[in-house]
Parts: C-alpha cells; structure tokens; sequence
C-alpha cells in the first residue's frame, strides 16, 4: 500500500515525530511505500539543518537525513510554514536579502499543492500530532 | 478526485494553528476536491460569534472562515454535544453549519476518503 505521512509537532515538544519515523520504518520493512512525508505547523522544525542536541540523545534531524538516503523518501517542508517560523532554504532567503540556509539535506521546501498530490496518489494518510 | 473531512478540536486562538488549517483547506479545495469540515470539541470556540480578538493583537479568526464560502467549502458541520458541554448552541455561531449528534458523526466520516484531523 502507498502511504503519505503528515507531521505537525515539533521535534522537542512531543513524541510524534518520533513515533512517524518508527510508524515509517514499519511500514517499508513490511513492503509498503511512503510516497512522500509532509512536515506541516511546527512539525517544520525537524528540518532544522543546525540543530545540534547533545551526543548522548537522538539525532532527529540527521535521522530523518539518513532515512531520505537510504530509502530515497522525498521529506516535503510546507514553505508557508517554514517561512513564518523563519526557517529558509538558501533562494529563498537570497530573494528576500536574507543569508539564512537553514534547510538539511534530505529535505526540500515546497508548497501545500505537494500535499494535496501526495493525498491524491497515497491510497492512506496518516497525520501525526 | 478524492473528497476531505478536515477535522478542527483545539480552542480558538491556538497560535497559528486555525490560519494554517485553513491554508491547507483552502489549498485542497483550490485543487477541485471535494472538501468538508468537521468542528468538535473546543474547536467549536473557533464559530462563537462577537469575538474581539483584534484587541489583544489577535487576527481575528472568525473573518477568516468567511474565506470558506469563496472557495465553495459548505460543507461545514458540528457535534451538538460539543456546543452544548460548552453552553453554546447555534444561535451563538458566526457561521451557518450543520449540527448533527456524535451518534452520527462516524457515520459523516464514512461519506469521505481522507480525514485529516488537526
């Protein structure tokens, strides 16, 4: 089955996020296919490319990074989202005379009309937090 | 062409969360689906009319479900038990919508592809 994950909480405010990769991982070791993972509200925080926690706890980001890689999972940060939490990819930020690049690899910004295809062409969406 | 139930349960004035429900309500609806909404629990606060929100430095809410309409989003619903644990009723509302009882309301969510619940 082809699914389409949509993550709205914040990598430190709850376990959500957490809970999709695990969901994920579930999913593609049991056959399925992700068609894409939506990050929309403050689920645009994993996308953090300086995001630097302590050696000792779990690399959110960087897991979500190798998880892209290694499974070529397409990551989708809602631009409307990431723009009004101040997280810009490099373009962006040039064009509005910004020097930000906050956007780490694995993932790309992008607008709701992604969501929308990946509601339209996954047989499930599964929406966590 | 698929059809939407977006489902609405936090209080109004959630942070930007009701701005960015409706992004994607709107977005969904721009695409020629078919979409509906589903308000329960406090989210019913999001439709209680004469909210001045302005005041605080707020946007106010309310003004933006009016948007709703332009897109042809109307099919706009609320659990009856949601109002009344909260001593609303409809005449309280800023919006026309449906009031149904919760007993019915799985039986909404069957008429739909994909519920989004927010």
């Amino acid at each position: 089955m082809k699914f389409a994950i949509q993550i709205n909480a914040s990598p430190y405010h709850s376990n959500v996020g957490q809970t999709a990769y695990q969901f994920i991982n579930a999913l593609l070791a049991m056959g399925h296919e992700v068609f894409r993972v939506f990050f929309y509200h403050d689920g645009i925080f994993y996308a953090l490319k300086h995001a630097t926690p302590p050696d000792d706890e779990l690399q959110l980001t960087q897991q979500w990074s190798d998880l892209a890689k290694r499974h070529q999972i397409d990551l989708v940060v809602c631009i409307s989202a990431a723009q009004r939490r101040g997280l810009l990819y490099l373009d962006e930020a040039q064009r509005q005379g910004k020097h930000d690049d906050e956007l780490a690899e694995g993932f790309r910004i992008s607008g709701l009309g992604q969501w929308v295809e990946a509601t339209l062409v996954a047989d499930r969406l599964i929406t966590f937090g | 062409m698929k059809s939407y139930l977006f489902i609405l349960r936090k209080p109004a004035h959630s942070g930007s969360y009701l701005q960015e429900m409706l992004d994607i309500i709107l977005t969904t609806a721009a695409f020629d689906q078919k979409v509906g909404l589903l308000i329960l629990d406090d989210g019913v606060f999001h439709l209680k009319h004469g909210q001045n929100p302005e005041k605080t430095g707020i946007k106010d809410t309310a003004a933006i479900f009016k948007a709703l309409e332009l897109y042809d989003v109307e099919d706009i619903y609320t659990e009856q038990e949601s109002l009344l644990d909260r001593g609303l009723n409809g005449t309280d509302l800023c919006l026309p919508v449906n009031i149904i009882d919760r007993k019915d309301v799985g039986s909404l969510m069957k008429q739909f592809n994909v519920i989004v619940s927010g």
